[in-house]
Parts: C-alpha cells; sequence; structure tokens
C-alpha cells in the first residue's frame, strides 16, 4: 500500500470519526497495517462525497513529459475515443501562460468593417456548437523508436475532446470581412506569441474558437480560456490562447510555417502549409510492455484522419500476409479518432499484428517504405509520418515494438 | 379567375406571413456583441511583418552593432559562432544545389541555407526571442541582430545599414524551394506561387 493511500484512507476515516457518523471504526493503528488488501468493501462504510472526483489510487496513468515541450498522451491505457482533458497532450513553445480570463481578450481586425475585441464572457452569448475531434501534433513520430517503445512514446501526442465555442465564421461575420480577404493570423498570447496564417476557406467552414473541453473550461495547457480548433488539421495551427486574429489577402509567412511544420523533399523541394492530418491507426492493446497468454485476445486501437470519417481499419495477424476488416465503434465521427476492435486466438507463436487505415476520401494509410520514397527520411523534424506499425509477441508472449527506422 | 387572384393573393400573404415569423428567429447579419477598437488600441498587438516588410517598425542597425547583441542576448542557446550551442543552429550555408534535409537526418537547417524570407526572422525575434525574456530588444537592437545574423550567413555585408526599406529586399537562398502543398483542397493554396 502507498502512503498516499494510507494517508487518504486515513483522512477519509478521519473525517467519518469527527462528523460522528460512525463510532465504531476501526482504529487508525489498523488501518495504517501493512497489509496491502483492502478491507471489505461490504463491510465498512466507503468515503464522502467530495466537490472534484479523483481517480481510484489503484490507477496509474499519466502523461509522458519529454524535454520539457512536450508530454504524451497514455494511449495504450485508454478505452473508447475521448482522452479525459487531463491527459491531453501538450506542446508549448514557451511554457504555459497564466491568464485571467477576466483579462483576456479576442481582437478581431485587418481587411474587416468593424475591428472588433471580445471578452470571454462576449463569445459566449454567441450560438455555441459542440463537436468531438482530435488534435495531433504533426510531429508525432518517433524516429528513435525501440523495441522497449510505448504507444504513448511513439505517436502520443494525438488526443480527443468534446469542444465547445463559437464558430469562427459567427465572429468574422460581426466584423464584416471584406471582399478581398484570404487568410488570417491566429495569434496566441504566450511567451512565443504564437502566429499561424490560416486561409479564410478554412476559417469559415468548420473552424471554431472553443473555450470548453469535455463539458468545462479549457484545461491552461490546452489553450485556457480559448482557443483555436481547426478540425483535422495538425495542431500546431489550433492556436492556443487565442488573443488576435488579423484579417488579409495573403499568408504571413511565420517561423512556424517557413523555418519548422514544413517538409523538405527527396527533390530538394520543400511542401509548405502542408496542414491535413493524414488517415493513420495504431493498435493501443496488446502492445509492449504487455505479456499475453495463449488463447483469445481483443486487438484494439484507434483510427482517425484529418480529411474525414474512417472508413475501414484492416488488422493483420501474421505480420501483413493477410488483413481482417476491424470492427469500428460507432458513431463514427468525421476527423475523430475511432476505435476498432478485432477478437484474436493467439496459438502461441511468435508473428506480428499491425492495423492500416483507410478514410472516406480513399486514401489509405502507408508503409514507411512508401512514405520514405516519396518524403525522404524521417529527420528528428520529422512532420506528417503516419506509417503502419507492426508489434511482435515472442513465444513467452511478450509484445515488442517493431522499430521501422 | 376572381377564385384563382383570391387564392394567390392569400398565398402570396401567407408567405410573407410565415417569411416574417421565421426571421424572428433567423440567425441575424450581426449579433452586435463585442466592441470596436481604436487603431492605437490594434497597434498595441499588430506587430507582425510580412514578407512584403509591410509592419517593419521605425529604427536601423549594422551586423557590427549586432555582433554585440548576439553575444549578450543569443550566444549562450545559439553558440558563438551560431551553429555550435545547445539550441538551433542559426548560421550555416550550403553548396549552390545541396539541400540534404530529406537524406540527411544530421543536417542542420539555418536561417542561411532553409529559412525561406528574411522578414520572418525579425518577426520571430522581436515576439518571441531571448527565451528568457521574450520581447525586450529594441527595433535598433533586432535590425542590428538580423543584420549581423545575415552577415554571418553572407547574406549582408558588415556595415549595411539594415532598415524597413531594405530588410524585405533581400532574397534568402531556399526561397524558391517553398511550395504549397497539394492535394488538401484549400482554394487559397492553389494561388500561392
Amino acid at each position: 500500500m502507498t502512503d498516499k493511500l494510507n494517508r487518504r484512507r486515513f483522512l477519509t476515516h478521519t473525517t467519518l470519526l469527527s462528523s460522528g457518523l460512525y463510532g465504531a471504526l476501526k482504529t487508525p493503528k489498523a488501518i495504517s497495517s501493512e497489509n496491502t488488501a483492502e478491507p471489505d468493501p461490504t463491510k465498512v462504510p466507503g468515503s464522502n462525497v467530495s466537490e472534484y472526483g479523483l481517480r481510484s489510487p489503484h490507477e496509474d496513468i499519466k502523461r509522458l513529459p519529454m524535454f520539457n515541450i512536450i508530454s504524451g498522451t497514455p494511449l495504450h491505457k485508454l478505452q473508447g475515443s475521448i482522452t479525459p482533458s487531463d491527459l491531453h497532450f501538450e506542446r508549448h513553445h514557451a511554457g504555459i501562460p497564466a491568464i485571467d480570463p477576466n483579462q483576456h481578450e479576442l481582437l478581431i481586425h485587418g481587411m474587416v468593417d468593424r475591428p472588433l475585441k471580445f471578452s470571454v464572457n462576449d463569445l459566449k452569448r454567441f450560438p455555441a456548437v459542440t463537436r468531438t475531434c482530435f488534435i495531433e501534433c504533426s510531429g508525432n513520430f518517433n524516429a528513435r523508436a525501440t523495441p522497449q517503445t510505448t504507444v504513448q512514446m511513439l505517436c502520443g501526442l494525438t488526443s480527443q475532446s468534446e469542444w465547445t465555442g463559437v464558430p469562427l465564421a459567427t465572429l468574422l461575420r460581426e466584423a464584416g470581412v471584406t471582399t478581398k480577404a484570404r487568410w488570417l493570423l491566429a495569434e496566441g498570447n504566450d511567451a512565443a506569441v504564437m502566429t499561424r496564417s490560416i486561409p479564410m476557406s478554412k476559417a469559415l467552414d468548420d473552424a471554431v474558437v472553443v473555450y470548453a473541453q469535455n463539458g468545462e473550461a479549457l484545461r491552461p495547457a490546452q489553450g485556457y480560456p480559448i482557443r483555436l480548433l481547426l478540425p483535422g488539421w495538425e495542431g500546431n495551427t489550433n492556436i492556443k490562447w487565442l488573443r488576435r486574429l488579423e484579417v488579409s489577402d495573403s499568408p504571413f509567412m511565420t517561423r512556424e510555417e517557413t523555418a519548422k511544420y514544413t517538409d523538405a523533399l527527396p527533390d530538394g523541394r520543400v511542401r509548405q502549409f502542408s496542414v491535413v492530418m493524414d488517415a493513420r491507426s495504431v493498435i493501443t492493446s496488446p502492445t509492449y510492455p504487455e505479456r499475453i497468454e495463449k488463447g483469445w485476445h481483443e486487438i484494439r486501437g484507434i483510427a482517425w484522419s484529418g480529411r474525414g470519417k474512417i472508413h475501414a481499419v484492416e488488422v493483420s495477424t501474421d505480420g501483413g500476409k493477410t488483413w481482417l476488416k476491424a470492427e469500428l465503434q460507432g458513431p463514427v465521427l468525421a476527423k475523430a479518432h475511432t476505435r476498432f476492435r478485432l477478437p484474436w486466438q493467439w496459438n502461441g507463436k511468435p508473428t506480428a499484428i499491425m492495423s492500416r487505415a483507410i478514410d472516406e476520401s480513399g486514401y489509405r494509410q502507408p508503409t514507411l517504405a512508401e512514405l520514405v520514397e516519396v518524403r525522404g527520411l524521417p529527420t528528428a523534424e520529422a512532420y506528417h509520418f503516419n506509417p503502419i506499425h507492426a508489434w511482435e509477441v515472442d513465444a513467452q508472449g511478450q509484445m515488442t515494438f517493431r522499430p521501422e527506422v | 379567375m376572381q377564385n384563382r387572384n383570391f387564392t394567390i393573393k392569400t398565398l402570396s400573404l401567407l408567405a410573407s406571413l410565415s417569411l416574417f415569423c421565421s426571421e424572428l428567429n433567423a440567425e441575424p447579419q450581426r449579433y452586435h456583441i463585442g466592441r470596436e477598437v481604436s487603431s492605437s488600441e490594434i497597434a498595441l498587438w499588430d506587430t507582425d511583418i510580412k514578407p512584403s516588410g509591410s509592419g517593419l517598425p521605425p529604427g536601423s542597425g549594422t551586423a557590427a552593432q549586432g555582433r554585440e547583441v548576439y553575444s549578450r542576448e543569443c550566444a549562450v542557446c545559439h553558440g558563438q559562432q551560431g551553429h555550435d550551442g545547445p539550441f538551433n543552429a542559426l548560421v550555416g550555408r550550403l553548396e549552390d544545389g545541396d539541400f540534404p534535409f530529406a537524406t540527411d537526418p544530421a543536417a542542420k537547417k539555418t536561417l542561411g541555407n532553409y529559412w525561406p524570407y528574411a522578414t520572418t526572422i525579425f518577426d520571430y525575434i522581436q515576439r518571441a526571442m531571448p527565451l528568457d525574456r521574450p520581447g525586450s530588444l529594441t527595433h535598433d537592437e533586432t535590425y542590428s541582430l538580423v543584420a549581423y545574423l545575415l552577415f554571418k550567413n553572407d547574406l549582408l555585408s558588415e556595415d549595411t545599414l539594415l532598415n524597413s526599406n531594405n530588410l524585405a529586399e533581400i532574397k534568402m537562398p531556399a526561397r524558391d524551394r517553398f511550395f504549397p502543398t497539394p492535394g488538401q483542397d484549400i482554394p487559397e493554396l492553389d494561388v500561392l506561387n
């Protein structure tokens, strides 16, 4: 039993005692014993209600911080499709700013009839929309993966939330966008004063200025009090701590869309504004470090596409020789993590399990070899690498990752 | 005939009534939420600089002046030579025609071999650098720093005075390599060159 658990149970029981409800409780001495087994929950009163719920102390589920600039979602420990807000991946360029929502404002200016500033409360007065979609960092690829790499280390920089906010089109109509407007600059209120150029077609299509995530206010790490949500687009364009939108007739060529988040190709050219996230899938279980037994298992994973709905996920249990269609958990939403599952009877022989996604546009998740042929080698700044991943199982049932690079 | 006229009149009356009723709940063109802001309030935040040079503030500086600013503010992260620090390499050119970033994972992207616009250097330093005190440099310091970094990349002479008139005219070596990613159904990208 952990110290934390001991302390929590001690506090709970102290509360019960002081409230005078239960006079017959065991003494604190018995509670703090070295016995690791919980008492029969039908024989002791449970703990009290609370203002804000906590996980069971038996659950160990955490983000994985790396280099103090990213932390990955533990995809291998999640079920369904929603990422709990406190486990949403992070990528910050100059830390998480401390922002008073009562002081925060959003400015819309540039090629508009009326430059306007909105308070957070102003934004909440507009008709709202809610949608569930993923946000994925376009650098969500691990070129240094080893057999002992978890799904979290491999591609933990994708998460899914139910977001609520005001359509950007509503705000742009309020300011009156002029006819020559084609782009807008989105700017954050952090120490990076992060900026990206957003095409007007995306702004008017499905962009949302969101203030809520999974039913409550955004987490500070996710842009509190407001962020830009561009469903299906690379994470960096979903500007957090949004404070300014400048409407213009051309892109601004900010550092993040020139020096970074661009893709050098083998022919010597550089792809710029590669913003749509290509379809991808990954098996989340069984994967490293799991050790499985002979017999029935359910292969589980998630698939997603920035182009729309996932059409199908195919799974191979023989290292890619044959593929079976996995079952998709409905409702299948556009630009959203989609859970897939396939029953699997492991015969005890070494093999590899793999998954590949096909989206509604017909795009098929490529192999790494196919990607490298078009895109070149993935470097330390490998953006938009979404290859088919394989997980091996040895004769003892030990799962390991098969590095592609 | 009379009957038909009556029917048409009745129908059009009903149509206009229903139109009127539906407009009561229709989405209006404007909600009149938010406050209008003055140009001076906008100017406090509107510091971005475009490739045309629009947005560049008054001020100027030379590479010679920038050497001291670099040494004081930048060298600790980017190295004395601009490519020998723990963080991003800023200085370095490639042979003409050489561009190894998709074949050599060790190749370092620098201002001189990768950044397509000189205006972006000014914009980025002004908004986000130095890392521990972003936005703390004066316009003159920023111009001189950009001049120094361009000089170190063999893109500007040491004594050229850099200002809002000539910064946007500097053509970066990798400029023509950049192209908008096709096949994403984004009309704005089709018209970029």
